[in-house]
């Protein structure tokens, strides 16, 4: 504020903190009291209300871009809404939750997002985990090595994605050419289930290995080495080592990977939308990597249902809370039974 | 030594920052650049106007000159295109746009697949274009007109261009699977009837080159038979009618049997293996609108030129074609018309197709140089303009609706190619149709 150093904390009485004002001594006239008293709630209102004002920024673009989408988004969930025409809002109720219970469609984007989830996330902390203990010893350029794992992670999906989908091609993709070569069979992987939900799954291991990583590698190394030292002299082998030192000082680390990579799995959208460039949100001719965000991408802005997709968005948000409750219980079982 | 290294880092990072705020720096401004070439009204040069036009894809007017000339005739004016690439991303947010009346350009392009929607929910958000100066109802094709009109006689885009359907076929395979490979011998042999077409592809697979298929794709085959109907999805009274119209279910099963025959590849057109199997020659023949002459080129490699041929479709459909629409709320209404209506007239049309090949949808322009003596590259001495503009007048002034396509989406991606995944037909229809039900319903 200003250089007045009169509106710096006021003497409140004989003996307070604050140096005297100028002039102290003198008994101070009835105006000046009154001065000092309300430079005293100026001073008071600031320092209570100011705090509010520096975080503001961020509730006002929370509320703006967070809270208030939230909130439209479950009353739309509740009408016929259509794009063509956003403002003309039918009340239905909730018969847009109602019927998700016999979508087929939704089940089976759930399932879907379910296994990709799984096999996508699994293989990637497990080799997250091998590369970080790799990486934690004495290498030649380790900051290279560091530095490229995080390079897939700062690629955007579209690029990696459409690369992807030349690899995986079935007729001119460079896999099946190997298969080919080694005389295999050819595998469709975009339009076989299982390939397709591997080939999306091996789009998200290759984005978000290096990234784990590099989370498992900065937790090794706030491992205290004496640990390592008295289990070297105790005979331990690296692999003892790694089995009964790194991995029980990394539960909670681990535990973090868990819930961020679960959340993230559950949102995948990006990498099987551009697994298919025609048949993007419908993922697949028979929806068979459709997952959930592809599915309401797919109602709302594909066919237009905002009610219909805005009630799937909330349901994925309950959906998400309960992932997240289960996420923290066992996490307190673990550190209870720790 | 210790000190000078870490200053020598610094220098390193702060490069690296310097460079990299300038490089933000600069594309900000390139945004700045373009936004206000887009929305400032009356540009800071010398009083003129500037006129904007919101288009997907590549419509040429730019690359034909068409703007130059314009800005020639009419010297106040000055005109920026503002053009996003996919008609995927530019419909809904011109959709939005429109809802919410802001964001519009003072021309907006309109895909003919986005147009019965656009006439059914849009229309009072848009201008009547039917009295603008300068329209010519005459000029254009009955169809294209009626398109891009409402119940009460409203007519809220003009038309660009059309894509009349005739079939491309490669002379040499023909040949070499023992078929004729003239035009016109060609043309007579599936003349009137798709189910001739396919057994003609009969024909050639029992001596084809190996390794090839008689067309591209299922979706292909499906889509020239239902453009080739009165009524596909929607009857005239604004039904939705696709499940029950015998004209689909027969078209949806003559392209499974040729699937299941494998007279059709398993691809999807659009896709960069579709692509691969032009670029080496994997089959005789495919649908084609004048614009897939210029796609078919692209993708093709330099020795094919010339081997390809264009013959008469069994039965005539359009595949494509935009309008071009002026929103109520735009900034320069009247010179927004005025433009609208120069760049849909028989002229600029020709002149379009002679650049770009997009096929006038004005009729007016068939007899010009520019159509009657169009050629290709691709298809030699072969007169495409005459062909083609058979095919634009013998078209069906089809009922197009509202969700189109995804009816249509629906019966390729999730029907048809089922089929060479060796579902039956059967299978691929009930998926289909349980796919587009869900997508349909509100």
């Amino acid at each position: 504020m200003s250089t007045r150093h009169d509106t710096a904390a006021p003497p409140e009485k004989e003996g307070g903190a604050a140096p005297a004002a100028r002039g102290g001594s003198a008994p101070p006239t009835e105006a000046e009291a009154r001065r000092r008293l309300r430079l005293s709630r100026r001073w008071q209102r600031d320092v209570r209300w100011s705090p509010y004002a520096f975080v503001s920024p961020f509730f006002v673009l929370f509320i703006a871009f967070g809270l208030f989408p939230l909130i439209y988004t479950g009353w739309a969930s509740l009408h016929t809404v259509e794009l063509t025409a956003p403002t003309d809002m039918d009340w239905v109720g909730m018969r847009n939750y109602t019927r998700i219970f016999d979508d087929d469609f939704f089940w089976n984007a759930a399932k879907n997002t379910l296994t990709i989830g799984v096999i996508s996330t699994v293989p990637q902390l497990a080799m997250a985990m091998g590369l970080a203990h790799i990486l934690n010893y004495k290498l030649r350029a380790s900051t290279f090595y560091r530095v490229a794992m995080l390079a897939p992670y700062a690629t955007s999906i579209a690029a990696a994605s459409l690369v992807f989908v030349l690899l995986f091609g079935r007729d001119y993709g460079m896999i099946n050419w190997v298969l080919d070569a080694v005389g295999l069979d050819k595998i469709d992987w975009q339009n076989d289930k299982w390939p397709s939900q591997i080939a999306v799954s091996t789009i998200i291991i290759w984005r978000w290995t290096g990234y784990n990583a590099l989370i498992y590698l900065a937790a090794m190394q706030a491992i205290p080495q004496d640990l390592y030292e008295s289990a070297a002299l105790d005979g331990a082998s690296r692999w003892r080592q790694f089995i009964h030192v790194t991995l029980p000082s990394l539960r909670p680390t681990i535990l973090f990977t868990v819930v961020v990579s679960t959340i993230g799995a559950s949102q995948v959208f990006g990498e099987p939308l551009l697994f298919d460039a025609n048949k993007g949100a419908s993922g697949g001719a028979e929806h068979q990597f459709q997952t959930l965000g592809l599915y309401l991408y797919e109602q709302g802005w594909v066919n237009q249902h905002l009610g219909r997709a805005s009630a799937i968005a909330w349901t994925m948000f309950l959906i998400l809370i309960i992932i997240g409750i289960v996420n923290y219980v066992i996490s307190r079982r673990l550190r209870a039974s720790s | 030594m210790r000190a000078r290294t870490r200053t020598a880092r610094q220098a390193v990072v702060l490069a690296a920052v310097a460079s990299l705020g300038a490089g933000l720096l600069a594309g900000c401004a390139d945004d700045g650049d373009g936004d206000s070439g887009g929305s400032s009204s009356s540009g800071g040069g010398g009083g003129k106007t500037t006129i904007t036009l919101g288009l997907f894809g590549t419509m040429g007017f730019k690359e034909a000159g068409l703007y130059t000339e314009y800005e020639k005739l009419n010297p106040k004016i000055k005109i920026a295109e503002n053009v996003i690439e996919r008609n995927e991303n530019y419909y809904p947010a011109l959709l939005n746009h429109l809802t919410t009346n802001s964001g519009l350009q003072d021309i907006q392009a309109v895909e003919v697949g986005n147009i019965a929607e656009i006439v059914a929910t849009q229309a009072d958000k848009l201008e009547d274009l039917s009295k603008a100066p300068g329209v010519d109802k005459s000029a254009f094709l009955d169809w294209k007109w009626a398109q891009a009109t409402t119940a009460d006689n409203k007519t809220i885009g003009l038309g660009t261009d059309v894509g009349p359907m005739a079939i491309c076929y490669r002379k040499d395979m023909f040949e070499a699977a023992g078929l004729p490979s003239d035009r016109d011998a060609v043309g007579k042999l599936w003349a009137g009837d798709w189910n001739k077409f396919v057994s003609v592809g009969r024909q050639y697979k029992a001596k084809a080159p190996k390794g090839t298929t008689f067309m591209d794709s299922p979706g292909g085959l499906l889509n020239a038979i239902l453009s080739s109907e009165k009524e596909k999805f929607y009857d005239a009274s604004g039904e939705i009618i696709y499940k029950t119209n015998p004209a689909v279910k027969a078209g949806f099963d003559l392209t499974a049997k040729a699937a299941e025959d494998g007279l059709v590849g398993a691809q999807t057109q659009f896709q960069a293996s579709w692509d691969t199997t032009i670029a080496n020659s994997k089959f005789a023949a495919m649908a084609c609108p004048p614009w897939m002459l210029g796609y078919i080129k692209g993708k093709s490699k330099p020795e094919s030129a010339g081997k390809w041929d264009v013959a008469v479709a069994p039965k005539s459909g359009n595949w494509g074609g935009s309008f071009l629409a002026v929103p109520k709320s735009a900034k320069h209404v009247k010179e927004a018309q005025a433009l609208a209506a120069w760049l849909t007239a028989p002229a600029q049309q020709a002149k379009l197709f002679a650049v770009q090949g997009s096929f006038p949808s004005a009729q007016a322009a068939y007899t010009s140089p520019e159509v009657t003596g169009a050629k290709n590259d691709m298809t030699g001495s072969a007169p495409i303009g005459e062909i083609f503009a058979e095919a634009a007048k013998s078209s069906p002034v089809q009922v197009i609706g509202p969700k189109d396509q995804i009816i249509q989406q629906g019966l390729t991606d999730n029907g048809v190619i089922l089929v060479t995944k060796g579902k039956s037909a059967k299978e691929a229809w009930e998926t289909a149709t349980k796919t587009i039900d869900n997508n349909l319903e509100k």
